[in-house]
């Protein structure tokens, strides 16, 4: 109870951090102009020039630097970026037919482009905002050493730093670049455009999209509308298959580590290669080659007709309701050896005693399963069932490589009855382009895996107590 | 009295055994047949699109084999050894510079202690809640306002770009490491710098290995974000998951296919021997990043 309290009172922090960092951000930037002299003052505005004349010479240079390309970069396109974001966009290309002569096209806004750099140069003001304060409080402190007559810290000593106290900044720079770049960025554009009608009809350049709010969402979760009616059936097999899926991995993956960690069973080292080959071949060999045995003229087919079992082809792939079972069980090839591995490790580490009272109590080995095994199995892999459960809402390649989300369904929209929401959303974005509703779907995945992970990191010991952990 | 006790028990175990043996057997046969396949089939003579049985008919070749590297294939448009090297130099180019980063990432979080520290972390979390796929236009729209569309290189800084993400099972490596060690090279005068190298990195050899393969497997497996930034015409610059993945479309099936369950055995070779022989690493990696609870 104590507990649950304590983490409600950190999760409450999370915005209310913000904006205590904010505040007392701004009372720094207010308290220093007061306190500070000419030089401080004047970094204000020319950054960097507190520490130019007091002779960090590259420290300044570089400030300054910072500023004059910020400058040119709003003057010159940065400020047009920002204020493009409120229309996306006014003008339409069109065809200017003047008679006489050759039809021209004249050029109009690219919607899609407008967003995208809009949305790189808030992503730039937010750096040169917090370069800003950066400079501020080296200005200050550039100006403190000198009123204390300590000699200010040269280039070379400051730049050991980075190898030492401020290590950290050295390791992070590049990572952190990269996933601005390739992660944030695109996700932000992402998360942006499903508030838009970016959709198959507003193609830019030859139209243009606007802000529309909640319509796509509203489209998603309308009760009428083929849209509505394609994405509730499809999240309603979404968490059938999480679900399905993660027992049977989990529970039948546990019974095959069992029987591989078995007393006396030898060639142990032989049957976990067997089982990890399905783990180390790539999934598109490995599921493409499935799809191909399933087909409803491939060899299973061919095999069970010739031994006269089925007169007609099993669909196995063609039918709503034999493809996902097809899909389950193909989904136990690829994942049992997984979670095989994981419980294996596990397993090892149950404490003989219990085993041995057992045993003297006379428990069956069904019995010794059900009260002892899984029990502590379910205690230590808890987070672990999470994790895969929001990866099997996310298992992109066992649908797309073995069904392509098929048979497709006439009342659904762009969707199979074996679709998954991230399928349904890749087939928006890749046949149809309508990447609001794709984008929409990604923030309902979002919105059900965070909730989820939510759920499963926040109760468990390693998040709370990190550093005693340690 | 106990003694027909003790035979009776070890009748049973030798029968639990027994079964244990046949199930084991039974289900590593289940878990072949699909691998024995396609080998077999990738030997066979005429096979014309999927055959329909899982022995050969019309006796064995090498012709399958050979199609992948003869004119007529590259004429066809799969240049498969074309390929193979394309993904052998994105695999090597983007597996040093991610696990460069995700070690960088891992150290950084887990033994420095700064104030961003704990909402880095949870804005990692977040941003790992997203599907990867949503991000792919967007993706693809920068790399083309940069000009690298159709290039290996934008496929280098994708598979790349966001592995700074997947810290998790180093970062839970190096806490494990005992943190007096550090304390005593600082207390000699090391700075952090040379702590992580001359100390944690040695120290780090599984985790190493693991981040290693499995950054160097990635590029194999994709053909995702290849097929996005690889426009429809940019055959030459294809990998070979993408490659093998057109091999069977719907228009190429009947003719390809033979040709795909070659490549296919040439693909996984490599790297299924990479994997098991690397599989201690892994199998480390994966239990210890999952099971800390």
């Amino acid at each position: 109870m104590e507990e649950k309290k304590a983490s409600r009172r950190t999760e409450r922090s999370g915005l209310a951090n913000v904006l205590v960092t904010l505040r007392t951000q701004l009372t720094f930037l207010v308290s220093s102009f007061r306190k500070g002299d000419g030089r401080t003052r004047l970094s204000y505005v020319f950054m960097g020039f507190s520490n130019l004349a007091r002779g960090q010479v590259a420290k300044g240079i570089y400030y300054l630097v910072c500023e004059l390309l910020f400058v040119a970069y709003m003057v010159t396109s940065g400020a047009r970026s920002v204020a493009g974001l409120r229309t996306l966009g006014t003008q339409t290309q069109h065809i200017e037919a003047i008679p006489g002569q050759v039809p021209k096209l004249i050029p109009g806004d690219n919607s899609m482009l407008m967003l995208l750099y809009g949305v790189a140069a808030i992503l730039l003001v937010v750096w040169f905002i917090a370069t800003y304060f950066w400079n501020v409080s080296s200005a200050v402190r550039a100006q403190e050493f000198q009123q204390q007559g300590k000699p200010l810290p040269n280039f070379r000593t400051e730049a050991r730093e980075y190898l030492d106290a401020k290590f950290h900044a050295t390791l992070l720079f590049l990572p952190v670049t990269g996933v601005l770049l390739f992660t944030v960025l695109p996700l932000l554009f992402m998360i942006l455009i499903a508030f838009t009608n970016y959709d198959s009809s507003h193609q830019p350049p030859g139209s243009l999209f606007h802000w529309t709010g909640l319509y796509s969402f509203k489209g998603l979760f309308s009760n009428s509308g083929v849209l509505g009616g394609t994405f509730w059936p499809v999240l309603g097999w979404t968490l059938t298959w999480a679900v399905v899926a993660t027992v049977s991995n989990y529970v039948l993956g546990m019974l095959l580590a069992i029987l591989i960690n078995k007393k006396g069973i030898k060639f142990k080292g032989f049957f976990r290669t067997v089982f990890v080959l399905s783990i180390a071949i790539p999934q598109f060999v490995s599921l493409l080659i499935m799809r191909n045995m399933l087909d409803d003229f491939g060899p299973i087919n061919g095999v069970l007709q010739q031994w006269g079992l089925v007169s007609k082809f099993v669909p196995f792939l063609t039918n709503a309701t034999f493809a996902r079972l097809s899909v389950l069980v193909v989904n136990l090839w690829v994942g049992i050896p997984y979670s095989m591995l994981i419980t294996s490790g596990i397993l090892i580490s149950i404490p003989k005693e219990l085993y041995e009272a057992a045993m003297i109590d006379g428990a069956s080995p069904f019995s010794m399963y059900t009260k002892i095994i899984l029990p502590f199995v379910l205690f230590v892999t808890a987070p672990y069932l999470i994790t895969q459960f929001i990866g099997n809402i996310n298992n992109f390649n066992v649908i797309y490589l073995l069904t392509g989300g098929g048979p497709n369904s006439l009342t659904y929209y762009q969707a199979g009855k074996t679709d998954l929401l991230v399928t349904w959303l890749y087939k928006l974005t890749v046949n149809t382009r309508d990447y609001s509703y794709a984008s929409a779907i990604g923030i309902c995945v979002f919105i059900i895996s965070g909730v989820l992970s939510l759920i499963a990191y926040r109760n468990t010991k390693s998040y709370k107590n990190e550093e005693t952990f340690q | 009295m106990s003694g027909q006790a003790s035979a009776r028990a070890k009748g049973r175990a030798v029968a639990g055994n027994t079964l244990a043996y046949v199930l084991l057997a039974v289900l590593c046969l289940i878990w072949l047949i699909p691998i024995v396949w396609i080998i077999v089939i990738s030997f066979s003579k005429g096979v014309a699109g999927v055959p329909n049985y899982f022995w050969p008919k019309y006796g064995l070749t090498f012709q399958n084999y050979t199609n992948l590297f003869s004119n007529a294939g590259i004429k066809s448009g799969f240049y498969f050894p074309r390929w193979f090297l394309n993904t052998l130099l994105v695999a090597i180019c983007s597996c040093a510079l991610s696990t460069v980063l995700v070690l960088s990432v891992a150290y950084a979080l887990s033994r420095m202690r700064f104030h961003m520290r704990k909402p880095l972390m949870n804005v990692a979390l977040v941003l790992g809640m997203f599907p990867g796929f949503m991000s792919m236009i967007a993706v693809y729209y920068i790399l083309k306002a940069f000009d690298l569309t159709n290039t290996l290189f934008a496929l280098i800084l994708v598979y790349a770009g966001g592995a700074g993400l997947g810290f998790y099972v180093a970062k839970g490596f190096f806490d494990a490491v005992p943190k007096e060690m550090d304390e005593a090279a600082m207390i000699d005068g090391a700075t952090r710098a040379q702590i992580f190298w001359r100390i944690t990195v040695p120290l780090s050899k599984p985790v190493i290995v693991y981040t290693i393969l499995t950054s160097f497997l990635a590029p194999w497996a994709d053909f995702i974000f290849v097929n996005m930034i690889m426009g429809p015409t940019a055959y030459k610059n294809y990998t070979v998951a993408l490659g093998l993945f057109r091999m069977i479309d719907r228009e190429h099936i009947t003719t390809y296919f033979s040709m795909f369950t070659a490549g296919a055995v040439l693909v996984s070779i490599p790297i299924v021997a990479l994997f098991i022989s690397m599989q201690r690493f892994y199998i480390e990696g994966i239990t210890g990043g999952s099971v800390k609870g």
